[in-house]
Order: C-alpha cells, then sequence, then structure tokens
C-alpha cells in the first residue's frame, strides 16, 4: 500500500503562492530526499503532508485513505513530525520527552501501557540514550537534542515519519548517525521523507530525490537524474565544477562504530 | 528534585487538611471546638454552632477554593502561554471580575441581593476574557494573546478608575476600594454557595488538559502534529479560567501573586511537566491562601489586615526575585 500519494498539490499562504500543482509518492521501504534551495517549498510540503497547513487543490491520500477523511488522532498515529526548530519549553527530562511519543496513542487520562513502556525502552536503545534518560533536555549538546527528538518520533510508531532538515547543526559523524537510524527505521515496511540541504549526503542514503524549486517539482527519481547540471544550474545557480561527476555523490568518510 | 507524583499530592492534601483543621480554632473568638461541633450537629443554634459553621467553615473553604482555583489556573496559564510569569489574570479574568463587581457596588445593586456582585463579577470575567480571546485572533500566536490581554487589564482598570472617580460619596469610594483589597473576611455561607458552580464548572474543563498541555510544551506546531486541536484547546482554556477566576475574585476581590507563585514553587518536585504540575498547583494555591488567611485571622491590628494585602506584600518580591533569576538564566 503506498503510503503517501498526493497529487497536483497547491498552496497559498499570505496571498503567496507557496507549492503549485505538487505530486509526490512515498513507497513502504522508502526513504525520499526533498532538495531545493531555501524558499522552494520543502518545509511546507513537509507540513501539508502532516496536517499543519491546508492544500487549496490536488489530492492527498495517506496510507490508502483521503487525508480530509483521517481525524486529527488518527493522523498523528500515522505520521510523525521533525520540526526545524528543536523547541522543548520547559526542562523535560529524556525519558519524558521519549514518553510523550506515546500520546497519540493515548487517551487524556491514559497512563503508558507495560506495551507503550517496552517501545519507549526500545527507542531509548536504538537512540543510544540510556545514559542520557534523567538529563534535562536543556542540558544536551545539540547533537543530543535532535537525537532525543528524533526518538521522541519513533516512538510513536509511525507509518511515516517527516523530518525537516534533521541534520542540521550535527557534525559530521552525528550526520551520519542521523540518517543511518533514518535509513534502518524505513526497512521495516514504514516511510520516511527528509528535507536535506546536503546533497551528496541525500544521493547517499535516500532512494529517490525530488528536486523542489519556486513551490514546483523540478526533478523527481534516482540521485544521477536529479543532481544533473542543468538542475542544478535551474534550482540553485550553481554549476559543476571539475570535480564534478555524476559518481562524486560518494561520501568520503565513514563511522568507526555505528551505534546500537 | 522530582517526586513520586502521588507521594506529593498526598503530603500536600494532608497539609491542606491540617491548615483546614487549624483555620477551624482561629479567630477572634476562642471556640471550644468539639462543643461547637457536637452543638452544631444536633442542629442547635448556640453561639459556638453558629461561629463554627456560619462564620469560619465558610471562611476556610472559600479560601480553599479560591485558592485552588489560582493554583490551578496559574499553572494552566503558564503552561498554555508557555510562560512561567503568566498569571491567572493574564487574559482578563481578574480585572473583568473586578470591574463587574464595582459596577455592582457603584450602582448599589447588591443593595437588593447581595448575590448581585459576585454574578456581576462573573459576567465581568467572561466579558472581558472573550473580549481578550477575540482581540487575539482565532489562530493569534502567544504573543497576541498576551498583549490582547494587557490591553483588556488596562481597559478595565481604568474604567475602575473612572467609577471610583465619579463615585457619589466617599463612602461609596471607600467601599469600593475596600473591597477591591481582596479579603475572606465577612464570607458567608451564601457566597461559597454562589463561588462553588463557576468555580466547580471550570475545574471540571481544565481537568481533561493535561496531555495537550504536556504536548503542547514541544511547541505549537509540533503539538498539533501530534493531535493537539490548539484553538479548541484555547478556548476552553479561556472559558474555564473566566469562569472559576471570575468566581473567586467576585467573591474575595483581587488576590494577587497565588496563581503565579504556586506553579514556579511547585514545578521542579513535578518533573517541570504540565500534566503534574496542575493537581499540585491547585492543592498549593489551597494551601497558600488558606494559609496567608490564618496569618491574617492571627496579626494583632486594629483593623484586620486584608488576605490581598498580604499575598501582595510577599507576592511581590518573590516576583523580582523570580525575573531576576529568569534574566541569570537567560543571559
Amino acid at each position: 500500500m503506498t503510503l503517501i500519494a498526493g497529487e497536483g498539490l497547491s498552496l497559498n499562504l499570505g496571498g503567496q503562492r507557496i507549492l503549485d500543482q505538487v505530486d509526490i509518492r512515498l513507497e513502504p521501504g522508502e526513504m525520499l530526499g526533498l532538495i531545493g534551495p531555501n524558499g522552494a517549498g520543502k518545509s511546507s510540503l513537509l507540513k501539508l503532508l502532516t496536517g499543519l497547513h491546508h492544500a487549496e487543490r490536488g489530492t492527498l491520500r495517506i496510507t490508502g485513505r483521503a487525508g480530509s477523511d483521517l481525524t486529527r488522532e488518527q493522523r498523528s498515529r500515522r505520521i510523525a513530525w521533525l520540526g526545524q526548530q528543536r523547541e522543548v519549553h520547559w526542562p523535560l527530562s529524556v525519558e519524558t520527552l521519549i514518553e510523550l511519543g506515546r500520546a497519540p496513542h493515548l487517551g487524556p487520562w491514559e497512563q503508558p501501557s507495560a506495551e507503550d513502556r517496552e517501545i519507549i525502552e526500545r527507542v531509548i536503545e536504538q537512540t543510544d540514550l540510556r545514559s542520557l534518560r534523567r538529563r534535562p533536555f536543556n542540558t544536551l549538546s545539540g547533537g543530543e537534542q535532535a537525537r532525543v527528538l528524533l526518538a521522541r518520533a519513533l516512538a510513536t510508531e509511525p507509518q511515516i515519519l517527516l523530518a525537516d532538515e534533521p541534520i542540521a547543526a550535527l557534525d559530521i559523524a552525528h550526520q551520519l548517525d542521523m540518517l543511518t537510524l533514518l535509513s534502518r527505521y524505513c526497512r521495516e515496511g514504514r516511510g520516511v521523507i527528509l528535507v536535506l540541504h546536503d546533497l551528496p549526503l541525500a544521493a547517499h542514503f535516500c532512494d529517490r530525490l525530488q528536486l523542489l524549486h519556486q513551490g514546483r517539482t523540478l526533478a523527481v527519481g534516482s540521485a544521477g537524474a536529479v543532481l544533473s547540471a542543468q538542475h542544478l544550474k535551474t534550482a540553485y545557480q550553481v554549476i559543476p565544477t571539475s570535480a564534478y561527476t555524476s559518481e562524486t555523490f560518494a561520501i568520503p568518510w565513514q563511522r568507526i562504530n555505528h551505534p546500537g | 528534585m522530582t517526586i513520586n507524583q502521588h507521594r506529593l499530592l498526598g503530603l500536600l492534601a494532608t497539609g491542606l487538611f491540617l491548615l483546614l483543621l487549624l483555620s477551624m480554632f482561629t479567630g477572634s473568638q476562642t471556640l471550644p471546638l468539639y462543643q461547637a461541633l457536637s452543638e452544631s450537629l444536633a442542629g442547635s443554634d448556640s453561639i459556638p454552632a453558629i461561629i463554627l459553621t456560619e462564620v469560619r467553615l465558610p471562611r476556610s473553604l472559600i479560601a480553599l477554593f479560591a485558592g485552588a482555583t489560582l493554583g490551578l489556573c496559574g499553572a494552566v496559564m503558564q503552561s498554555l502561554l508557555r510562560n512561567p510569569l503568566a498569571s491567572p489574570g493574564l487574559v482578563g479574568s481578574a480585572s473583568g471580575a473586578v470591574l463587574g463587581a464595582v459596577v455592582a457596588l457603584y450602582f448599589g445593586l447588591a443593595g437588593h441581593w447581595p448575590g448581585t456582585l459576585p454574578l456581576s463579577g462573573i459576567l465581568g470575567s467572561l466579558g472581558a476574557t472573550l473580549l481578550a480571546y477575540l482581540l487575539a485572533g482565532r489562530n493569534g500566536g502567544t504573543l497576541s494573546l498576551i498583549l490582547a490581554g494587557v490591553a483588556i487589564n488596562a481597559f478595565a482598570l481604568a474604567l475602575v478608575s473612572l467609577l471610583l472617580n465619579l463615585a457619589p460619596s466617599p463612602y461609596a469610594v471607600q467601599e469600593i476600594a475596600l473591597w477591591m483589597l481582596g479579603s475572606l473576611a465577612n464570607s458567608s455561607l451564601q457566597d461559597l454557595w454562589i463561588l462553588l458552580p463557576g468555580t466547580l464548572l471550570g475545574w471540571l474543563l481544565l481537568m481533561r488538559l493535561g496531555q495537550a498541555l504536556d504536548l503542547l510544551s514541544l511547541g505549537e506546531e509540533t503539538s498539533q502534529s501530534m493531535g493537539v486541536d490548539l484553538p479548541r484547546l484555547r478556548r476552553r482554556v479561556f472559558l474555564a479560567v473566566a469562569l472559576a477566576v471570575g468566581s473567586a475574585v467576585s467573591v474575595t476581590g483581587a488576590i494577587g501573586f497565588i496563581g503565579l507563585v504556586v506553579p514556579h514553587l511547585l514545578r521542579p518536585l513535578t518533573g517541570h511537566r504540565p500534566s503534574r504540575l496542575l493537581a499540585a498547583s491547585a492543592l498549593g494555591g489551597a494551601i497558600l491562601l488558606l494559609a496567608a488567611d490564618i496569618v491574617v485571622r492571627l496579626l494583632p491590628a486594629q483593623t484586620e489586615i486584608k488576605v490581598g494585602v498580604l499575598t501582595s506584600l510577599i507576592g511581590a518580591p518573590f516576583f523580582l526575585y523570580l525575573i531576576i533569576q529568569h534574566r541569570r538564566s537567560h543571559a
């Protein structure tokens, strides 16, 4: 079953056309990279899929059901969204934050069940947060904070994970760790859409890339096809240097030990 | 610093019960409590029985309910606006209630039926809060809510000043001014009956909001992506606070700082988690107002110090301390 099938999605915000007739698909097990220059509409597209924005035109099906048919709660169980901002307003502990990830599955009075606890423990293991579990969020480093917020999203066990620049402000090792975690999450029949600015990393980790430019899809498909000299020039106003070949998307380093 | 939730609530409830007991002994008359209790249970209208059931019990219960409302609504407002300096009256409920009550006093409406004053206060609270809500706009952000609240508060207090200015006699001015100081003295059983419906309705509306307020600590958009209906949450909080704070202020007058201070003191003990703070703050608010009222009863003064004056005297320096702390942690 296709996880996300959006066709002709258009969005206006504040009288401005943000997205114009965008198609987007996400299949189970797939990691899709959304790329494009600043202001191309990548974040807005993720928010539209999450339900934070509403499309003026177009159809959107999520796990086979019309997006508009899903209640807020149903949608929040299927899709987890990781925004760009790492905001947490009170010094909540790491454990509490991850526990909040179970909230879409719980009633307003309900305490996490034994099964919920198991999921929380598993996520803590996967994200290597065991030693930090009692620490207040505000005392963590940027990389640790990013990992905690990812863990919060993973704890929801959504079929679809949407992450807006999840590796911004992370060092190269943590970037690799984060992307490895996300691509592992996809393998279990789930899907991930990432907004990325690092094109080599996007090419390396994502199954497909979708290049947005001025609210429209400029290209979609394999990294080699999408990151052509012509597309880069149109979207980013850059031209390849002599170092560029379509094989240069390799990452010139790798992690000594992957966590977990 | 976090302690077990059940233990914390148990400790607070025990403390509140002991204070309630203590408040039965405290007053200008020494009351033989056992005699008063047995006589009132026997239906006798002896003086000790009357002091117990018609003076001390209503006064203490009003302190309990009003204090709990202030603590609870303070915790809810701080969680909703994600601002530790928010108070229950921020969106206009308290100043609206004061305006409503002062209108009743000014036009002498309270003379016809004593319930007129608090009812007018509750209406004022609902009106002011509704106005602040409309002013901020349906999808207004936190900042526009705060600004709308500030504007409504200022306008309501300006109208109160106008009425004081136009008051026909010095006696009327004095009556209004003294009422505004906030006091539990002269509370009657009837006041308690007037206080209860709005208070309980407000509490009921707030009871199920813990989880949504927890999620809101992740930011507005993330909370919405996790199933929180933010406009609905805001409407509910505004209505609940207007009802509960409006009822409390209409009966007791303006009692400051409890709603600000109590959530602050208890937050570290609840792991900073909004859902755990609600019940704890309600109990804490009840404890603080009841304790303040006991102190007021014990102070040897020609004129009894109003409890609102006492809470402000203690609360204002504490507020300054909070600002300094806040500045340090954000420096």
